[in-house]
């Protein structure tokens, strides 16, 4: 019958394969910024790797952000790309005999570099530590709270990104939207993350944190002097981590480091590795330094010490 | 015409300078002895001390150092008093001080300057103002004051490749009793169970 034949006809058109094709030809379409979406939706969509943007190209990519934020955070935000000054190889140091675990650091950094207040996101982890079993991680204690530190027989240990020479975090990228500048400073690409966190598993140090939720982040509180590749307001699903205060750091004269600045003890020190007056080259020359996980011959550039 | 004023003005101006230089030498020459204890505030804080001139304050840029308001300058008080040298207990003012600093082995005046109440001195008997304390630290905390000048002691703020900015060892430490007191913790993050 031609009805029947008819039929059979659809029946082979209509083949499973077929199917497939329109339903992921139709979830792509949808994937795409709406017709009638503003331009900047479809320039972010757009936007190449950080590191491969032309200089008119970035220009336009931090523009395009300066208005975006100033429009949400209600305040004029700037957004600089300044790239590393050349011959700078940033060190940091840690003073384990002076730190009294007060988790100013925290809070000054969460301040300085627009984290999410709620859900809550810390780049500086202190960890209290007994003296008798010396720098046992498996013996940190992260959630002390007593009424005051330095609490009896314990001393502190803050953990934060220790800006590997080798950083496995980068290694394990599959889009090359984290890598380490010539500066030392390990930075990631906020609008190239596709928020796999294959990252967060490689770091030893639990440095990095992801936005599982709309950052909140009060425009009151926010910093409007953002660094691309810093403290700029962080999109939901990418990671984020400690930058050396990368928006501060990298200019001529570059103030010190949040937390160097708010440290009641002046524990943490801030430096130019290659610079043989810096005072990271004092403290690695005299004192008695160690660095974290040294198996793992991550090679970090966050030097603990004790100056006594 | 001008000029030629100002030749002729020139001549007793000269010839006033050197009476009073005169004068001024003939007065000084008796050189005032600091025991005798008088006028201590005036004359000795306005003839500076010629065999340790003063460094230059420039290196370590601090900040005002931390009195208890209204108690400094000491001369506003001091000065009407006559010095006590002789090592006592305080019993009518000051007596809020109590010493947890080597106590026992030192007094006020081995820090505190006898006969210029605005200054400190050192072992060698230079005067120092209170803006350079950390000379006077210095002397038994040798080794901590090195690590302080280099920026590793101590909290040291300001531009990392430009000027610093240094905080006194009496920031941190009270003279009188340095340890360094216990602080309030800021609160704990929250556990990741708590986060919703």
């Amino acid at each position: 019958m031609p009805n029947q034949e008819k039929r059979d006809d659809r029946a082979f058109r209509m083949s499973r394969r077929k199917m497939m094709k329109g339903v992921a030809a139709v979830l792509g379409a949808m994937a795409l910024p709406a017709k009638d979406a503003p331009a900047s939706v479809w320039e972010s969509f757009f936007q190449k790797n950080f590191r491969e943007l032309s200089p008119e190209e970035l220009n336009g990519v931090l523009a395009r952000l300066e208005k975006e934020y100033s429009e949400k955070y209600k305040k004029a935000v700037t957004v600089r790309a300044n790239p590393p000054i050349e011959g700078i190889l940033f060190g940091y140091g840690l003073d384990l005999s002076r730190c009294i675990g007060c988790r100013r650091c925290v809070y000054a950094c969460v301040g300085e570099n627009n984290q999410s207040r709620d859900p809550q996101i810390h780049w500086i982890r202190v960890l209290q530590l007994n003296k008798e079993r010396g720098v046992d991680l498996e013996d940190a204690e992260q959630y002390y709270n007593p009424e005051k530190v330095p609490a009896k027989g314990h001393f502190y240990m803050p953990v934060q990104c220790q800006q590997c020479e080798h950083p496995p975090c980068v290694k394990v990228c599959p889009v090359q939207a984290t890598w380490k500048e010539r500066d030392g400073i390990t930075v990631v690409d906020y609008n190239w993350c596709i928020g796999c966190r294959y990252c967060m598993a490689a770091c030893p140090y639990g440095a990095r944190h992801f936005n599982w939720k709309k950052a909140g982040l009060p425009s009151a509180e926010m910093n409007p002097e953002t660094h691309y590749l810093g403290n700029r307001p962080r999109p939901v699903g990418v990671v984020e981590k400690c930058t050396f205060c990368i928006q501060r750091v990298r200019n001529t004269p570059g103030r010190y480091t949040a937390c160097v600045e708010i440290c009641p003890v002046g524990a943490r020190k801030f430096g130019n590795l290659l610079d043989p007056e810096s005072e990271m080259r004092y403290i690695i020359e005299n004192k008695r330094v160690f660095i974290l996980k040294e198996d793992l011959n991550t090679r970090p550039k966050f030097y603990y010490f004790y100056a006594t | 015409m001008k000029r030629e004023y100002f030749r002729y003005a020139r001549v007793p101006a000269a010839a006033a300078l050197v009476v009073c230089l005169s004068v001024w030498t003939t007065l000084a020459a008796p050189a005032p002895t600091p025991d005798k204890g008088k006028k201590i505030g005036t004359v000795q804080s306005s003839s500076p001390d010629q065999k340790f001139p003063e460094p230059a304050n420039t290196q370590f840029p601090v900040p005002k150092p931390p009195f208890s308001p209204g108690i400094f300058p000491c001369s506003d008080c001091h000065k009407e008093m006559k010095p006590n040298p002789k090592r006592r207990t305080l019993t009518d003012e000051h007596t809020n001080i109590v010493l947890n600093h080597a106590q026992g082995q030192r007094w006020c005046l081995d820090c505190h300057d006898t006969y210029d109440r605005d200054k400190l001195h050192l072992v060698s008997g230079e005067r120092i103002s209170f803006e350079e304390s950390y000379r006077l630290c210095g002397q038994c905390h040798g080794d901590k004051y090195r690590d302080w000048k280099v920026g590793v002691h101590g909290k040291r703020t300001g531009m990392w490749n430009g000027q610093k900015q240094y905080l006194l060892c009496v920031h941190c430490h009270n003279p009188h009793d340095p340890a360094f007191k216990p602080l309030k913790p800021m609160p704990p993050p929250v556990r990741p169970g708590d986060i919703r």
